[in-house]
This record gives structure tokens, C-alpha cells and sequence, in this order.
């Protein structure tokens, strides 16, 4: 949306986190016309459903292609996408739910391929949507509207999950440090492959995290974040495992495999010396004597 | 008199080459000039288990697998119990000397394997069974002989072995006293023609439609289509796929429709099931694309392998909410070919999704149609939006242009409730109007054509998809007993083309033909006014046009009767 639509009725609560996520973004976008010289609408942002996903109606200045669809579907949208059209430069936007509980089962693949699309998933550890329920990133013992006496499973480390799927770009971000979050954003969409920047986007109305991560002396909270240390090698994965498995939120990037083929790369390789047939001469493998 | 036609089943386990004989069998019979149809129904294991294949070969074009068996081969006893009750009578059984049979007439036993070892080709079984059938019924060996030549081209030591297993059956059937009458000699027609099976028909349709991205995930019986894709759509702009899910085909053609490519998946019934919130998000944001079911048989995992035209709601309704999806059935092979172009044209002409609702039986399907003229219907391309930035892409009632990725008029293509540019909204007048801009659409695709006969009878027989067949040769036999019939056949089931349905309203009885139970296309045709009552069968096997043409005299008879018994 370039400008205030009188139509458009939602609303981030104020303080959420998705605020300074989408002004990373517009960053990321306007960095990346700046280098590359190509148009805004060669960027397709392809956004989950929660309040997250609205982020791709809320960008201002010069607009991307957006792409607003069903729950949990942003990955196999974007592997059609940029399967489609290797060209494009192709971004998904989703919620912790949206793509680490109904959209879980989308990452493996795109993992295995090494699709090559950057996606920002945006986690506040809670449903923010359908008003506070609890998420794969929820506390165990968390009481949340659908977990009234605590929650029963263990919280998930999405970190640890997608280095253990093969993901080649890792990189974590806070949404308050969005200058930070804006150069992970870039160098994601940088990388030739299947990049993931997981962000820290607290929900200020079912599951507020600032004092948490951040820290706090009056009500003597340690903070959760830590940067990256500058001599970790993000080219070595047992090094993304143990930073990962040290416990609290290391911001920066923690896993980088560069020089994987991804998957429009290899498919090009694999199909480099096969002509294709014309509809004539198909139909010739058919044709009666 | 000479026969016209006659009707051989291969029985006997999975793996026995039983499929083989009856495609080698339309092969040969379709290079010399006969017309034919393959029926296949298999089991879900891949060794092992029941199979049989039909095929039916006559002097004129075939409309259905054939009631009744002219020859039963049986491979095992087990395939002999099973099928001999549908043998006609005066059929011949020729089976395996490996076990006996009752004698019933004309049984021919046969040491299949030992003839084909002895022929020096362990292989050739097929070809001594074939040899047999051309001596039971005259059928000039000479065009066998011809057909393994042209088969095995430049292997030399393989046609020789093939053509000593032909010999060695023909002589083995020779030495039997009985034949089963002579198969009238064919005319070749004068056109090209192609032998082709339903589902490549349909994947070589989509290629001339100029698909250029197909995801899907395999499934019984629409995997093949997916393995034409991957082995030919290729090369720059092309891409075909294995998904890793239903879910996953149905989303990713949705971005690959958005990014501006004629995009399809095909899959069957629990595929189908799997991409309902998909299509309707395909509808809700008017994105192009094509899926394609290969109706199966029941719900659930339900008969992976046999046929059922039970996914007509499924399809006009596949999603939550209000839609209403176009559906193209093709009713034969060669319309299998036709039915995709036609899909594509009307998914980027109305922008949103095409249903092909295809079955098991015309997917397997072996038979031989002319050669397309394909310059005969126009390919219709995408409406690419070419202004400036800024554009209301979702703009009042018509269609409007749709913009591409890459190119001016970014918008946000929203599965919610959207506003002209795409964003969401609540507002009632807007989900009035959005509602209505979706639904008016379809009026773009009121240009399908109908098949009509004796339009003037008050009793109509309306059969769809495959079923055609069958109900045509019913249609067919009941004319020429004097039952007085109207003929209507349609492969645009939604929307029907305008004037089929007027015309339709003004009978007393239109009766439809179709495998399921709930009665689903005439259920639709009666929420259109149409006084329309099914004729239904659900065993998962085609119509016997026998039963049709019983089945559809009673019903004329019950409403007062226009019969005139001849
Ligand atoms: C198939 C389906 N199931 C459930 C929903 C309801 N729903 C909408 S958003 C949402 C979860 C949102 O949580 P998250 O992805 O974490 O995003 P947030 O709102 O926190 O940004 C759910 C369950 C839906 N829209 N579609
Ligand atoms: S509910 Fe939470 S996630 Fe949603 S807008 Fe409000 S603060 Fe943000």
C-alpha cells in the first residue's frame, strides 16, 4: 500500500515487532534495486496468514509483487514462483505458525532442493492472529489460550531444525535492531540457495518478550540476545551447532554453505543435453504406419 | 456373414505380460487398419495378483470395451473361474495347458511357455497367443508378421524368435477343430491416425496448449502424466516437477500461474481433496491454472485402479465458501487431447482455475483417432497487463488485465477479501461486488459445444465423460429397436453451453447415465431445472451397454412408453 486505504482495517498493535521487520525489509528492497539497477516489481513477496503476513500490505514506497494466500503455504508458492521465473527475486514473509507448525512440512523439501528464495519468519512464540494461542516456539509449561494449565510439548529450536534439514543460510535478527535485521535480510537474499533469516518479532498483546530478550535489572532479567561472535566461521556447520545449542538468541548469521547448486541451477545441469521434443515430433511416437 | 468385431480377455496374474498382449494386439490390429479399444483394470501390487486387459477390435470405429467376451484367454485357473461366466456363448476359451477345464464347448488348451521356449525366445509368449487368436479367427498371419518385424526393427535374432512363436501358436490353434468365424478384412482409413493412450493424449494436449509448469505428486491414475512431463517439459522457461505433496502441486502451480506461466497439475480423487483450500484460493485471487483428476474409484484410499465418476461435486465445488469451478470432462481419447487446450484457453481467458475430470478407464485406454489438426482450435494466451504503476488489478465487475512479475502494475494477488488493488477488506458492498466479479466471469466461457440427435423426442439420454461411449452404442442399439430417444453429449459440464440447457428444460425426461451412487451430474441438472433422473452403476467398472440399453428402456417404458416394437 502506497498510501493510507480508507479500506484496508487492520492494524499492528502498537509496539509488535513486525513494525521494525517491515521497515527491514523496505530496506533489504531498496538496497538491492540500488545495486542491482532492477525495477521494485522484480521482487515478489509471498506472505502467510497472522498478522505477520500482513506485513505485504503494509509496505510503503514503490511496491513489490505480493502474493496474500492460504495458511501455512507460503514455501510451495514460492517454489512455484521462482521455478517459474528464476529471475525474480523471491521473498516469503510468514509468522512462526504459519511456517513452523501448518507449514512445517514445507521446509524439508525446499531444504532438500536448495530452492533458492529468502524467507523472514517472523517469531513472537505465539498465535497473534487467532488471539494467543500457543506455538511450536511456545515455553513447555507456557499458559496460552489453548494451553490453560501449561503447555505439554517441548518448545521447538527452529535454528537447530533447519541446520539439521541442510538449510545453507542461517541467520537470526532482533526486530528492534533493524538495521541489523535489514543487512541479514540482504545477505539472505544475496545467497544463492535456500536462505532463512529467523526473527525475533515480539507480540506485545499475547506474549511480550522485550524484557526477556533484552533484559531487564529492575525485574533482574539477564538478556536472552547475544551477538555472534566475530570469529565464529558460518561456513562451518559443528560450529552453527554448538552456537546454536549454547543457549539464549545469537543474532547474526550462523550457517553459510556456499557453491551448493540450487535447485533451478541443477535442474539446468541435469537437463543440459536433452532437446526437447516439439509437439509434432511427440505426437509422431504415436502415429500409425 | 463375416464378423465385425470381436472381443478378446487376457487373464491371469501381474507380470504375466497380460497387459502386453492386449496393447500388442491393438498395435497390430491398428497398423492393418481395424479400429480398436484397450480395457485395463490392474491390481495395486506390482508382482503378482489378478490382472486382465481387454481388447476389442472391429471394422469400425469402437465406442466401448465390449459386453461380451468373443475369447477368453486364461493364463491360470484362478483367471478361467473369473471370467468365464462373461464369455458369450460359442466363445472360445483358450487357457494354459497347465491346468484343466470343464470341458464347455470350444476350449482350447495351449502349453504357452513351452512354445515360446521352444520358439528360442522366453519372451514371446505374447506372440504365441497372438498366433493362436489369428488362426481362431482367419486373420491373415501375414499381418502379425509384419507387425514383429516393424516391432523389433534391426534385431534380427528377436524377430526370428517372435515370428517361429507366432507360427508355433497358429499351428497349435490349427490343430484344434473349430474357428471362430472370419474377422471381416479392414479398410485403412485414408487419414493419419495416432494409437494413443487417454492419459498421454491428454499430456500431448497440454504441451500443444503450451503448459509450461507442471508439479505433481504421483497417484494411481494420473501418475503417467506426470512422468511425460518430467521426461518432456523441459528446457528454458519449462518446468516440471514431483511435489512433495498434493498441497504442496496445488501451491506451487499457484505461483507459478502468478508469476505469469500456463501452470497444471494432475492427480486423482485424494489428490484432489488434498488441493481444495488451493483452488479456492486459485479462484478467490483469479489465477490461471489446470488440474486435471483422473476420477478412481470411492472415497478415501477407496479402488485406487478401477473407474467411478464420482468427483463431479468435488470438482464444481472443491473449496470453502462461494465458487464454482469450470469443468471440462472429456468423453474419449481423442477428446482427452482436445478437453486440455480447451482447460487452458478458458483458465487465462476467465483467469482462475479449469477442472479436467478425466477416469480410470479413458486414462488407460489404448485406441486409435485420427491425427489432431491441432491449427484447428486457437491457442489463447495470457491478457499481460501493460500500463503504468499503480493499477487496481481486481477493478469492478469485468476481467481485467492481469499483470506479471517482472513488469509494471504490482498488486498483491490476496486469497482474503481484497479491494480492487488487492489489499484486504472487510467492507459488505465489497464482498458483494467481489463475489459477483468472480461468479460474472464465468459468462466468458459460455462457448462450449454439444453433441445433439433427434433433438425433437421429449426422452433424452445425456451420458458424460466416459460413459459416452457406452450410452452412444446404447443409443444406437435402442434406435434401431424403434425406442425414440433424444441424444445430447456435452464435455463442457460447467457452465454448460446456454443453449444444451434451454433445450434440455423443455424435456419430459433427460436421463444420465454416469458411475456413482448420489446421481451427482443429474442432481446438478435438476438445480438447473432440467428434469433430469440418473442411470447409475457403481462397481466400479464401465457400463455394459446391454444393462444400458435394458436399463434405459425401462425407464422410457415406466413414463407411458414410446416404444415401437419392431
Ligand atoms: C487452514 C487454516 N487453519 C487455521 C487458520 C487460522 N489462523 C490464521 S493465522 C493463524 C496462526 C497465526 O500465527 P502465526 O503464524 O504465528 O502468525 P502471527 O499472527 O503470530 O503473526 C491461524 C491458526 C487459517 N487461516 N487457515
Ligand atoms: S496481536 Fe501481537 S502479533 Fe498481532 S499485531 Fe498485535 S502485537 Fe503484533
Amino acid at each position: 500500500m502506497t498510501q493510507k486505504n480508507p479500506e484496508y482495517d487492520f492494524k499492528w498493535c502498537p509496539g509488535c515487532g513486525d513494525f521494525g521487520v517491515r521497515r527491514a525489509l523496505e530496506f533489504a528492497m531498496a538496497e538491492r534495486i540500488e545495486s542491482s539497477k532492477l525495477p521494485m516489481e522484480t521482487n515478489v513477496v509471498i506472505a502467510g496468514i497472522g498478522c505477520s503476513g500482513n506485513l505485504v500490505h503494509l509496505l510503503e514506497g514503490p511496491q513489490p509483487f505480493g502474493f496474500h494466500g492460504i495458511h501455512g503455504r507460503t514455501l510451495p508458492i514460492a517454489l512455484g514462483a521462482k521455478m517459474a521465473r528464476p529471475d525474480l527475486n523471491v521473498v516469503v514473509v510468514a509468522g512462526d505458525g504459519d511456517f513452523l507448525s501448518i507449514g512445517m512440512e514445507h521446509i524439508a523439501p525446499q531444504a532438500a532442493r536448495n530452492l533458492d528464495v529468502c524467507c523472514v519468519v517472523m517469531d513472537n512464540a505465539v498465535y497473534g492472529l487467532t488471539k494467543g494461542q500457543s506455538a511450536p516456539t511456545t515455553t513447555l509449561g507456557a499458559i496460552t489460550s489453548s494451553t490453560p494449565y501449561g503447555k505439554a510439548e517441548e518448545a521447538l529450536n527452529p535454528l537447530e531444525l533447519y541446520l539439521t534439514l541442510g538449510v545453507t543460510f542461517i541467520a537470526q535478527g532482533f526486530s528492534s535492531k533493524v538495521k541489523d535485521l535489514a543487512k541479514l535480510i540482504s545477505a539472505a537474499m544475496a545467497h544463492r540457495g535456500f536462505a532463512i533469516v529467523h526473527v525475533q518479532s515480539p507480540c506485545t498483546t499475547y506474549n511480550d518478550t522485550y524484557d526477556v530478550l533484552k533484559g531487564n535489572p529492575k525485574k533482574s532479567l539477564a538478556p536472552q540476545i547475544w551477538d555472534v561472535p566475530a570469529e565464529h566461521e558460518p561456513s562451518r556447520r559443528e560450529a552453527a551447532f554448538q552456537l546454536v545449542q549454547r543457549g539464549g538468541v545469537p543474532l547474526g548469521i550462523i550457517y553459510r554453505q556456499e557453491g551448493r547448486p540450487s535447485l533451478d541451477q541443477r535442474l539446468a545441469q541435469l537437463q543440459e543435453r536433452v532437446k526437447p521434443k516439439s509437439v509434432d515430433e511427440l505426437m509422431a511416437a504415436y502415429q500409425l504406419s | 456373414m463375416k464378423t465385425q468385431d470381436f472381443v478378446v480377455r487376457f487373464a491371469g496374474e501381474g507380470g504375466q505380460g497380460v497387459v502386453t498382449s492386449a496393447e500388442a494386439l491393438a498395435r497390430m490390429a491398428a497398423e492393418v487398419g481395424y479400429h480398436v479399444q484397450t480395457f485395463a483394470t490392474f491390481p495395486s501390487q506390482i508382482e503378482g495378483g489378478p490382472t486382465w486387459t481387454q481388447a476389442r477390435i472391429a471394422i469400425s470405429p469402437v465406442l466401448s470395451p465390449g459386453d461380451a467376451l468373443d475369447v477368453l484367454v486364461a493364463l491360470n485357473r484362478h483367471a478361467y473361474e473369473e471370467h468365464y461366466p462373461e464369455l458369450r456363448p460359442g466363445g472360445v476359451v483358450m487357457h494354459d495347458a497347465s491346468f484343466q477345464v470343464e470341458e464347455q464347448g470350444h476350449t482350447l488348451a495351449m502349453p504357452f511357455t513351452e512354445l515360446a521356449k521352444q520358439a528360442g525366445e522366453a519372451r514371446s509368449m505374447n506372440m504365441v497367443i497372438l498366433g493362436a487368436l489369428a488362426h481362431l479367427i482367419s486373420m491373415p498371419r501375414q499381418y502379425l508378421e509384419n507387425f514383429v518385424r516393424l516391432r523389433f526393427k534391426g534385431r534380427d535374432a528377436v524377430i526370428e524368435g517372435n515370428l517361429k512363436a507366432v507360427a508355433l501358436g497358429f499351428e497349435h490353434a490349427a490343430s484344434g477343430e473349430f474357428r471362430l468365424g472370419e474377422l471381416a478384412l479392414p479398410q485403412k482409413p485414408a487419414y493419419p491416425q495416432l494409437l494413443i493412450r487417454g492419459n498421454d493424449a491428454l499430456a500431448v494436449g497440454a504441451m500443444a496448449a503450451g503448459v509450461d509448469c507442471y508439479i505433481g505428486y504421483p497417484i494411481s491414475p494420473a501418475t503417467p502424466v506426470l512422468v511425460f512431463m518430467e521426461r518432456n517439459l523441459i528446457g528454458p522457461g519449462k518446468f516440471a516437477y514431483q511435489a512433495s505433496s498434493e498441497i504442496e502441486a496445488i501451491s506451487a502451480v499457484l505461483g507459478a500461474g502468478f508469476a505469469g506461466k500456463k501452470a497444471m497439475s494432475a492427480t486423482s480423487g485424494p489428490g484432489l481433496s488434498l488441493m481444495s483450500e488451493g483452488i479456492g484460493l486459485a479462484w478467490m485471487a483469479e489465477i490461471p491454472l489446470v488440474i486435471v483428476d483422473v476420477q478412481r474409484g470411492g472415497p478415501a484410499t477407496g479402488m485406487p485402479t478401477k473407474t467411478e465418476q464420482s468427483d463431479f461435486f468435488l470438482a464444481l465445488t472443491p473449496a470453502h465458501g462461494d465458487s464454482m469451478m469450470p469443468i471440462i470432462a472429456p468423453g474419449t481419447v481423442e477428446e482427452c487431447l482436445f478437453a486440455i487446450i480447451h482447460a487452458f484457453n478458458w483458465a487465462e481467458r476467465y483467469q482462475g482455475p479449469v477442472i479436467v475430470l478425466s477416469e480410470q478407464t479413458l486414462a488407460e485406454r489404448v485406441q486409435n483417432i485420427p491425427k489432431p489438426d491441432l491449427s484447428s482450435i486457437a491457442v489463447e494466451g495470457r491478457n499481460v497487463y501493460r500500463g503504468g504503476n499503480g493499477y487496481l488489478r481486481y477493478d469492478g465487475w469485468e476481467m481485467s488485465p492481469m499483470p506479471v512479475p517482472g513488469g509494471p502494475g504490482a498488486y498483491v494477488a490476496n486469497g482474503s477479501e481484497h479491494d480492487p488493488f488487492g489489499d484486504t477488506t472487510h467492507l459488505p458492498q465489497r464482498h458483494v461486488q467481489m463475489t459477483e466479479r468472480r461468479f460474472s466471469k464465468l459468462k466468458a466461457l459460455e462457448d462450449g459445444t454439444y453433441e445433439r440427435h433427434h433433438a425433437e423426442e421429449p426422452i433424452a439420454l445425456m451420458p458424460w465423460g466416459a460413459s459416452k461411449g457406452p450410452a452412444l452404442e446404447a443409443y444406437n442399439t435402442l434406435s434401431s429397436r424403434g425406442v425414440r430417444l433424444a441424444w445430447y453429449y456435452t464435455m463442457y459440464l460447467h457452465p454448460l453451453p446456454p443453449k444444451l440447457l434451454q433445450e434440455l428444460q423443455k424435456k419430459e425426461l433427460v436421463l444420465v447415465p454416469e458411475l456413482n451412487y448420489t446421481g451427482q451430474f443429474s442432481s446438478y441438472l435438476r438445480s438447473q431445472g432440467v428434469r433430469a433422473e440418473s442411470v447409475r452403476q457403481y462397481t466400479g467398472l464401465p457400463f455394459k451397454v446391454r444393462d444400458l440399453v435394458r436399463w434405459v428402456s425401462e425407464r422410457v417404458e415406466a413414463r407411458g412408453g414410446r416404444m415401437v416394437h419392431a
